[in-house]
């Protein structure tokens, strides 16, 4: 299980196949689901065009939180391994903002290790946004239900 | 000594970042938020960790703990 906060952007499908050839490695011919998740950076958010966005976390306090979701759905269903990169600091629209993937023997235990890693991340992780838009930056409040 | 921080959307509000503490009395996190900010408030909808632990308000607190306030998180 790997968590990793990354300041400056990264390319999930390049980072997702060097975690892959690793696995490959430590446990061939085992996982025969990988469920996926990226999440990326919209332009418009409520309505109004965003130019930029800032990522705040609080140090120490994210990274333990993250890892904390993997476990705990490391014991919820059967996994072989799991992995989540998250950026902070300054994104650009397009730039992906997360990296989520889980591997199992089976597909029912990647599919829904990945929702629930995602949702509680989305749900309590803790970062928060600031967009920039053409009227000044503006902190989001509220991230949207799904 | 106890060890405060703000983040985002309240540290703004506030104008700080930081805080500390000094204190002997027993506190729970929301008399910790008391003790520094007479006047106001705790926000509706501020969480708070203590340690780096999510924490309900009631929680009591002790020297040498860190205390943190910040508004709905919005990762992802």
């Amino acid at each position: 299980m790997k968590v990793e906060l990354r300041p400056r952007p990264f390319d999930p499908l390049l980072e997702l196949g060097c975690y892959q050839a690793g696995l490959d490695e430590r446990l061939p011919g085992q996982c025969g689901a990988t469920a996926i998740f990226i999440g990326a950076m919209r332009d418009f958010n409520e309505g109004e065009a965003v130019r930029g966005m800032t990522l705040e976390h609080y140090p120490g306090m994210t990274e333990r939180y993250l890892q904390q979701i993997v476990e705990a759905a490391s014991r919820q269903w059967p996994l072989l391994d799991g992995l989540i990169i998250h950026r902070v600091g300054e994104l650009q629209p397009n730039d992906p903002i997360v990296l989520v993937a889980v591997w199992s023997e089976h597909r029912a235990a990647a599919f829904a290790a990945c929702r629930f890693i995602m949702e509680e991340l989305k749900s309590k992780a803790p970062f928060w946004k600031r967009e920039d838009t053409a009227d000044g930056s503006r902190w989001v409040e509220h991230n949207t239900p799904a | 000594m106890i060890y405060v921080k703000y983040f985002a959307s309240l540290r703004d509000r506030l104008g700080r970042a930081e805080d500390q503490l000094d204190t002997h009395s027993d506190l729970t996190v929301a008399g910790v938020w008391a003790a520094l900010w007479p006047d106001k408030p705790l926000p509706p909808n501020t969480l708070a960790a203590v340690n780096m632990e999510y924490a309900e308000l009631t929680q009591s607190v002790r020297d040498g703990d860190e205390v943190a306030f910040f508004p709905p998180v919005t990762g992802g």
